[in-house]
């Protein structure tokens, strides 16, 4: 497979569950370094930096690549330090919603400020797998999870309105079904001089779709073709701003309410 | 015309469909019996149909899906 | 090189002679100086410096700077040691090389920022998850705080660990005139090695310190590891393996590591006063005073407060003699006394003193003749 040179095959099969996005994003990572090589783009001259939950454990230890599997929500630390001592490594970090903007949540918002030249990868499931499906910072209003078994009542993160207020200057979100877009837009965000933020919605059936069938699907393989129907393209980069909040159901008063689950998918930056 | 082969590999399978369900030309469908690991695998029931599109490579969560090019021996797409 | 500046400085000074290549941290009181002067030093050697966000990001990125082939340091006073314990366990778990500065301040909490104590002792020795050991320096003078930092920095390279200079406020804003020789040997960052990344399959012993971006294709974890950074999350084998390493590595090389100073200490010392610190500078004063006054007192200084120089109370060089009493002074309410109290076989007296100002020469005085 085109893939096996990037991969640490003893390692496989992987630990994710049936049906992970996450299992996707590795594929759609890889072969943005792939189709990257004319770019310049070399995966020994790159440092994959993750945190702590299953988001985590896409480059570690997948990747045949220096990978660095760190502390909860604590890569973009990581990553810096290293950017810094050697400018020349490509340094990617992959790390889940709750890593990233829950307990990692300053250092995303100050990396984006800085402006450091390092590609955030957030594999966004909405929703701590790992630990059993708790709510995140993510989750949508309404959605049952272990702990909000009525469904969650907090208005979620719309994590690429987030890093721009933060000042990241390349922004996109695409979605595991949206693959190839996907892949256009890591290898956007691998040349683009400056903090680059993806959001990567990556459908958890285990825990978020078992609970919540009736919204999210009651397959794995539902949940992933469900992204088809619930996502919308933007028509230009502003609609990141007039477009209602991530699957904001039921929210407390005054916010805007997107009722239908929609997810607004494309680079809200120009290159 | 061009010819596609596609390789499943059942050590990485998990049987999750997607692939099965992403088929625009139904070509994939699962195992009526489950393996040793419990899991009903994906598998290929009408390649001569296959268009190339790599839907079910590029959206298998396991990297168990392999499209070639019969003709050319490179991957499809 | 004979200079009139202050602790902090020199430890400033001390790393940059030691090669250390990148500084992350945050303010806080009373470490502060030596950040400001990392910011004006490591750019002349083409180092880099950086404030981060908190002290927890101050601590990934030094870890993340040691895996891209930089000897890194952070410093920071008790409030942020708490918050770089995370990421402390962290370069434990993953042998990572750095050194961390913690100019100790009265707390618990907030405290007094501008105030010394030793109340991190144990903090440093027991802050992170889990089962290790570390290595905590403990500087006197402004000549040790650049001396102490140059030794870190190469213990942290041998040991492959993070390694301490615990200074208390008092030494750390000390000015006085300080020796900042050049004839100090450094250990450089190993080289490229074929051996795994983490620990020698033979005998276990610590391997070189590789760096990302030589194609090694390097997995590290804070994860249970194999010698290759393989996960291992599983294997109970695997896990005692790398407590064993992590322990091991510094209780095996107890006699190259620890160093202490002995101030009248000879066979007819009946009173022997253990000290660190600037509490060690009081204690050295009363124990000539004591001498004067005809007491047979001596003095220990621990240079090395972890590990815990054990075997100082060895039959062999403690046994036969007249040793009789041990006081321990403390800016804090008995930590390192504890440890003393684990091995000595004698009477151990304690003097605390957690009011955020000094010990002086004569509280030392008074507790040697009340006992």
């Amino acid at each position: 497979m085109i893939l096996d040179k990037y991969l640490r095959s003893e390692v496989f099969p992987t630990p994710f569950c049936q049906g992970c996005g996450h299992g996707i994003l590795m594929q759609a990572i890889l072969r943005a370094v792939d189709e990257s090589a004319s770019d310049g783009i070399d995966i020994d001259k790159m440092a994959f930096v993750s945190g702590i939950g299953c988001a985590a454990w896409i480059p570690s230890p997948h990747f045949a690549a220096d990978t660095l599997h760190t502390t909860h929500g604590r890569p973009i630390a990581f990553a810096t330090g290293i950017k810094l001592v050697n400018p020349s490594l490509k340094v990617v970090v992959v790390s889940g919603d709750g890593d990233l903007s829950a307990i990692g949540g300053n250092h995303l918002i100050h990396s984006a400020r800085r402006n450091l030249e390092l590609t955030v990868i957030c594999a966004n499931n909405s929703i701590y797998g790992m630990t059993g499906g708790q709510v995140a910072p993510t989750t949508p209003c309404g959605i049952k999870t272990a702990t909000t078994q009525q469904g969650s009542t907090e208005p979620p993160f719309d994590l690429c309105r987030l890093v721009w207020g933060a000042g990241a200057t390349y922004i996109a979100r695409s979605t595991v079904y949206h693959i190839r877009e996907l892949i256009k837009y890591l290898k956007n965000a691998f040349l683009h001089q400056g903090f680059s933020f993806i959001d990567v919605i990556s459908p958890c059936y285990t825990h978020f779709g078992r609970r919540n069938p009736q919204r999210a699907g009651a397959t794995p393989s539902e949940m992933v073709l469900n992204l088809k129907n619930i996502a919308i393209h933007a028509k230009s980069p502003q609609e990141l701003f007039t477009f209602p909040s991530v699957g904001t159901l039921s929210p407390p008063s005054g916010r805007t309410c997107n009722q239908k689950d929609r997810i607004l998918i494309g680079e809200f930056t120009t290159i | 015309m061009k010819e596609y082969s596609i390789t499943i590999r059942d050590d990485l399978c998990k049987g999750c469909a997607i692939c099965v369900e992403i088929c625009p030309k139904n070509i994939l469908a699962m195992s009526p019996e489950s393996t040793v690991s419990g899991y009903l695998l994906a598998q290929i029931i009408e390649v001569k149909k296959c268009i190339g599109c790599m839907e079910c490579e590029l959206h298998c969560p396991d990297l168990a899906i392999e499209v070639i090019d019969k003709n050319e021996k490179v991957p499809a797409g | 090189m004979k200079k009139f500046l202050q602790g902090n400085e020199a430890c400033a000074l001390g790393a940059i002679y030691a090669g250390c290549r990148f500084y992350a941290g945050y303010p806080i009181t009373p470490s502060s100086e030596i950040m400001e002067r990392m910011a004006v030093e490591l750019p002349k050697v083409d180092g880099v410096f950086i404030q981060m966000e908190d002290e927890i990001a101050s601590m990934g990125a030094v870890v993340g700077a040691a895996w891209a082939g930089a000897k890194a340091m952070t410093a920071t006073s008790g409030p942020g040691l708490t918050l770089m314990l995370e990421n402390i366990g962290y370069a434990i778990m993953t042998e990572t090389p750095c050194v961390v500065v913690d100019i100790q301040r009265a707390g618990p909490s907030t405290g007094q920022a501008t105030k010394p104590a030793s109340g991190d002792i144990m903090q440093v020795r027991w802050g992170a998850s889990g089962d290790y050991e570390i290595i905590a320096l403990s500087p006197w003078s402004v000549t040790e705080m650049y001396e102490m930092t140059i030794q870190a920095f190469n213990l942290s390279e041998t040991y492959r660990l993070p390694v301490f200079l615990m200074a208390d406020e008092a030494v750390g804003h000390l000015r006085e005139s300080a020796i900042l020789s050049k004839d100090i040997s450094v250990i450089p960052r190993s080289g490229k090695t074929d051996l795994p990344p983490f620990g020698n399959p033979q005998d276990n012993s610590v391997t070189p310190m590789p760096a990302f971006g030589q194609g090694r294709k390097l997995s590290v974890t804070g994860s249970t590891h194999d010698h290759w950074g393989y996960r291992k999350t599983q294997s109970p084998e695997v896990q005692a393996k790398s407590v064993s390493r992590f322990c091991n590595k510094i209780l095996q090389h107890l006699g190259k590591i620890c160093s202490y100073e002995k101030y009248f200490v000879s066979e007819d010392t009946e009173i022997l006063v253990i000290a660190y610190g600037f509490t060690a500078r009081s204690a050295l004063k009363a124990v000539e005073v004591a001498r004067q006054k005809s007491i047979k007192a001596g003095l220990i200084r621990l240079k090395t407060l972890w590990p815990f120089p054990y075997m100082l109370f060895h039959p062999e060089c403690f046994g036969t003699s007249n040793i009789s009493k041990i006081i321990v002074p403390e800016m804090n309410q008995g930590q390192i006394i504890r440890e003393v109290q684990r091995v000595a076989d004698r009477d151990v007296f304690s003097y605390n003193k957690s009011d955020g100002t000094v010990i002086t020469a004569l509280e030392i005085i008074e507790k040697i003749e009340q006992i």
